[in-house]
């Protein structure tokens, strides 16, 4: 059919195949990008709040160290995680507290308290933080941060693990 | 804009030789065929989706048998697309043998495994078999009641051979039981080992239809 522009019969088979495959490609394609993604699109619920320490076993003074576990669910088995940090009284006043993360500011490693050195030791990159969580030397770029809390009657200091900037 | 392209094009296929593979890969001269023609296609490219399915399936599948039922319920019902995912290549699975099977009987009748084909019907008989092995090791994986005893069933007939009967049950099993170590082993022959061994024979069988050309109907005077 020389001279023709009519669509050939090789050609309409070329762009049906063509057609075909970029269809089931995108088919099977597209859906593959949201199972991959999808553990890291899911939301994480916020965690409940949680008794860290009673006030009459803390000194004055001195960073005093506490942990807790957060459990959550990922695929199909439960991941418990072991979280920290240190409550400095700062003075007999029961509302002056500081409820410091250990998690250091840098790159996440945890941070601990020396007393000879009179501050928090980061052991990854050499940090040093104050007694209140500000940057003595090293990387990190901002001070520790902390984490709300209350008390109670009995003296229970219950924190909400979520931790916010330091100031 | 048309030029730069064009310029590119050309650039690359001096080097690379891409006209001269399209031509003799794709836009190669066949004889007179019809659908039953384009089995062996349709068997690549179930083995190509199979192939795309299952590495997204070990993305979140875990065999051992702490976790495999788990994982795999946690595949179909948390993450998105997952039931799309796994019901590719479970129904793909019984699919590509039914269209593997099918293949065979057409080169069969067509009388294609003669003379210079009988590598490739050979070749193919090891495809076939590879492609029997890949649903027997993939049939475990899910570590549920019907897997299990499908698999202990299964290991127990080939341990019916004589003589090395009991021995071939314990390297199928990795010992005398259906273990975590049967599970994994399964796994391995199913991601690693029966794979590479079919990109092998699936590239050697291309390599030899290109080679000799399809072949023509069988007419009168054959
Ligand atoms: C994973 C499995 C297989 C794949 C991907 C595959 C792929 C192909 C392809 C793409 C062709 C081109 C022509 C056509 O489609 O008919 C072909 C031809 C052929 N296949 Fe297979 N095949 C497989 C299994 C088998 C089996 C099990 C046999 C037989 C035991 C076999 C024997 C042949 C023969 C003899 C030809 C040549 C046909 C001719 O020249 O007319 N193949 N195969
Ligand atoms: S993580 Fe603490 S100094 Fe780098």
């Amino acid at each position: 059919m020389s001279g023709s522009n009519r669509f050939s019969r090789r050609d309409f088979i070329k762009v049906t195949t063509g057609a075909i495959g970029g269809i089931i490609a995108a088919g099977v394609g597209i859906p593959s990008i949201g199972y991959l993604l999808a553990p890291a699109l899911r939301q994480d619920q916020a965690g409940k709040s949680v008794v860290v320490a009673n006030l009459s076993d803390i000194p004055i003074g001195i960073p005093y160290p506490f942990s807790f576990t957060i459990t959550r669910i990922n695929g199909w088995e439960r991941t418990a995680n072991v979280f920290g940090g240190f409550i400095l009284r700062k003075s007999e006043d029961p509302q002056d507290l500081l409820v410091l993360s250990s998690r250091c500011t840098h790159l996440s490693c945890r941070v601990n308290w020396d007393e000879q050195a009179g501050g928090f030791l980061c052991p990854c990159h050499d940090a040093m933080f104050d007694k209140e969580g500000k940057v003595v030397h090293g990387p990190p770029p901002e001070p520790l941060g902390h984490f709300e809390y209350e008390i109670d009657d009995a003296g229970n200091i219950t924190i909400i693990p979520i931790e916010r900037k330091g100031e | 804009m048309q030029n730069f392209w064009k310029n590119a094009l050309q650039w690359l296929d001096e080097r690379l030789g891409l006209n001269e593979l399209y031509q003799n890969l794709l836009d190669r001269p066949e004889p007179l065929g019809n659908w039953w023609n384009t089995l062996g296609s349709a068997s690549l490219f179930l083995f190509l989706l199979q192939v795309a399915t299952g590495i997204f399936l070990t993305v979140y599948y875990n065999p051992s048998p702490d976790h495999a039922y788990d994982s795999i319920q946690y595949i179909m019902n948390e993450v998105a697309f997952g039931w799309l995912i796994r019901g590719i290549h479970h129904w793909g699975a019984s699919l590509m043998v039914l269209v593997v099977i099918i293949h065979m009987l057409r080169t069969f009748v067509t009388a294609s495994y003669k003379y210079p084909r009988e590598l490739t019907w050979l070749v193919g008989v090891g495809l076939l078999l590879l492609t029997l092995g890949m649903g027997f090791t993939g049939y475990l994986l899910p570590w549920h009641q019907m897997a299990y005893w499908a698999t202990t069933v299964g290991t127990q007939i080939a341990g019916s051979v004589p003589f090395i009967g009991e021995f071939i049950l314990r390297a199928l099993r990795g010992g005398p039981d259906l273990s975590a170590l049967t599970l994994q082993r399964f796994f391995a022959a199913h991601i690693w080992i029966l794979p590479a061994l079919m990109f092998a024979l699936i590239g050697l069988h291309l390599y030899l239809i290109i080679k000799h050309g399809e072949s023509h109907f069988p007419d009168k005077e054959d």
